[in-house]
């Protein structure tokens, strides 16, 4: 398999829950730079893959690499999250208790440390960045609430905001449109443009017209492993894939 | 480069904390001393030993609430903290004893003579001297949360897991301070102190200066949790206690700062136990009864989480509470605290001042930001 460029690389990972197999043999390669998109039937592995990738779960067997050299199997989340992947959940997870503007400080990329922490102070740099960022999500004027009080929506976007400002070099997002309107998700789509420029970004979603409209290689997983890959009309094309996903 | 942290407390938080201190500290003294005792408002002389152990007790307060209010660490077992740093000073106190105990041994405290000890055990070693005894006071109880912290956090064992075992930690303790063999006087505990730094602990004198200790050390442990709690350290606790997965996918540690956030708080606890016991008289093994530990919880369930300043509310209120009616109708003490529990936990979930705070919200609209903006930060 050629992985000249591979940023993430997954080879022969299985993962199994008590005999049930939510990762069976799955190997991935993502490019540099690349986007791609994954889809698959609920149950597909799609989640537990991102499980993976972030250190959340360990693979039975099977290979995953960052950046070629660094094995991300013998990592943990926090160390994994510093070595710049960043996860958006498929549930939008922000810090209820904490003000949108809090949220995007703590993702601001600085030591990570409990003690660094204790003493820290808000640097003028940080604190532009952060206001970039609250131009960037929409969420200006509501910097000063609670994160809880946001919609749905605007929690979607504020995630995606603390993963633009935590500076990751890979993304993976996890459903990042759910629940969203028409108008919000076509802001995502371009947002997602916007930031294949200088990320490597990895999308599983649901939404068929949202996957074609970000216009790259879809892959599609079922039942834990590599059912087909290619441009979405070559997906769609395919027979196997029809039956198990988009037939029905 | 400019940088800026929130501040430890707003201008009106400062008005507030120092009109407190001043109370206590100016208010209480010049009632007790410069009124006529027959006056109303004099203070008597008994009650100053009193207060001090309410302060002592909400000492012990902010710092569960440091914990449980702020990282989502229900701890059932800081009791096993207060204690430890009760021990300490009443080792120093036995010590301090010298010769003039029953027995008259200037080298060994009474129960050890009375329980055939021949000479002092190694553990003994060093506190005739003050100052190392307060810094086993703090140090001693830090100590023990770092490591039982470690151990659980760095396991992941959150919730009603973990204030299990802090119980267990503490009953443990418990059984083993019941022990003769111990060496740290069994049942009877420690007591018949006398002096400390050479001043009577009887002497009126005494008993207000260390009043007075426990003012400035409630004062400053609450100044040292607001610095934790406005820290960005603070805001990773609140996180954790959100999110605690998605603090891990940033990049943050829970463990870590649960680590460090416990250990503070068990260091204030047993400063509090080390201002409580000289005040008090005594110390023994029932400090270390799971149900002294849960009670500290109810103080701060009572004046409500998260706000450090609910946590000394409760604590004076339920010991207050618990002088008179242990006076006036000991049997129905117990009744009371438990009635005055489920009633705080069914109907003001966040406690009397949170309880308060909605209340003032309802005339001005449930304003979410209203935290941010109090904080005066970025604004």
């Amino acid at each position: 398999m050629s992985n000249t460029n591979a940023h993430l690389y997954l080879d022969g990972v299985t993962v199994s829950f008590d005999g049930f197999k939510a990762l069976n043999n799955l190997s991935l390669t993502i490019e540099q730079g690349e986007l791609r998109s994954i889809i698959g039937p609920n149950g597909a592995g799609k989640t537990t893959m991102m499980d993976v990738i972030t250190g959340k779960t360990k693979p039975d067997t099977g290979t995953v690499r960052f950046d070629e050299r660094i094995d991300l199997t013998k990592l943990d989340e926090p160390a994994i999250a510093g070595l710049g992947i960043g996860r958006k959940f498929q549930k939008p997870t922000v810090f209820e208790n904490l003000s949108v503007f809090e949220n995007l400080e703590l993702a601001c990329k600085a030591n990570r440390s409990a003690l660094t922490c204790l003493f820290a102070r808000l640097t003028s740099d940080h604190r532009a960045r952060i206001e970039d960022t609250l131009a960037t999500i929409s969420l200006a004027e509501r910097r000063s609430d609670l994160a809880g009080s946001l919609s749905h929506g605007q929690k979607q976007w504020l995630e995606i905001g603390m993963l633009l400002i935590q500076d990751a070099e890979l993304l993976l997002l996890d459903e990042p449109v759910a629940g969203m309107t028409d108008a919000e998700t076509e802001q995502t789509a371009d947002l997602i443009h916007r930031l294949k420029d200088d990320h490597t970004l990895v999308v599983v979603e649901h939404d068929m017209a949202f996957v074609r409209a970000l216009g790259a290689r879809v892959t599609v997983l079922h039942e834990g492993s590599v059912l087909a890959e290619g441009s979405i009309d070559h997906v769609q094309a395919d027979q196997r894939v029809v039956e198990v996903y988009l037939g029905r | 480069m400019e940088a800026s942290r929130q501040p430890l407390l707003t201008q009106a938080g400062w008005a507030r904390f120092v009109l407190a201190v001043f109370a206590a500290a100016i208010c209480v003294p010049a009632l007790n001393l410069a009124l006529d005792p027959s006056s109303n408002a004099h203070v008597p002389d008994y009650l100053i030993p009193l207060l001090g152990k309410y302060l002592c007790f909400a000492l012990l307060a902010i710092s569960l609430d440091l914990v449980w209010g702020y990282a989502g660490i229900l701890s059932l077992g800081h009791g096993a903290f207060f204690a430890l740093g009760g021990y300490a000073m009443g080792m120093h106190m036995m010590r301090a004893i010298g010769d003039r105990g029953v027995y008259g041994n200037p080298d060994l405290p009474d129960f050890m003579v009375f329980l055939n000890y021949q000479e002092l055990p190694w553990y003994w070693l060093g506190f005739d001297q003050f100052g190392f005894a307060v810094v086993m006071a703090f140090l001693v109880p830090g100590l023990l949360a770092f490591a039982f912290g470690w151990l659980a956090f760095r396991s992941r064992i959150t919730g009603v897991y973990f204030s299990i075992i802090s119980q267990a930690m503490v009953y443990a303790l418990m059984l083993a301070f019941f022990r003769n063999d111990f060496g740290f006087g069994g049942n009877n505990g420690l007591t018949d102190f006398k002096d400390i730094l050479g001043f009577e602990l009887s002497a009126p004198g005494t008993r207000m200066a260390l009043y007075m200790l426990s003012v400035f050390a409630l004062a400053g442990g609450y100044l040292v949790c607001r610095f934790i709690v406005t820290s960005k350290l603070g805001r990773v606790m609140l996180a954790v206690k959100d999110a605690e997965p998605r603090a891990r996918f940033l990049g943050y540690r829970p463990a870590n700062a649960k680590v460090v956030a416990f250990t503070a708080s068990a260091m204030l606890a047993g400063i509090a136990g080390a201002l409580y016991v000289p005040q008090v008289g005594i110390i023994n093994p029932s400090e270390f009864s799971p149900a002294v530990s849960i009670e500290i919880a109810i103080w701060v369930a009572i004046g409500g989480r998260g706000s450090l300043y609910g946590a000394i509310f409760g604590a004076i209120l339920v010991n207050v509470a618990k002088s008179y009616l242990t006076g006036v109708a000991a049997e129905t003490w117990l009744f009371f605290l438990g009635a005055l529990f489920i009633f705080v936990t069914l109907l003001l979930p966040k406690g009397l001042v949170g309880a308060a705070t909605e209340m003032r919200r309802i005339g001005d609209w449930l304003d979410p930001s209203r935290r941010a903006r109090e904080a005066g930060y970025h604004v």
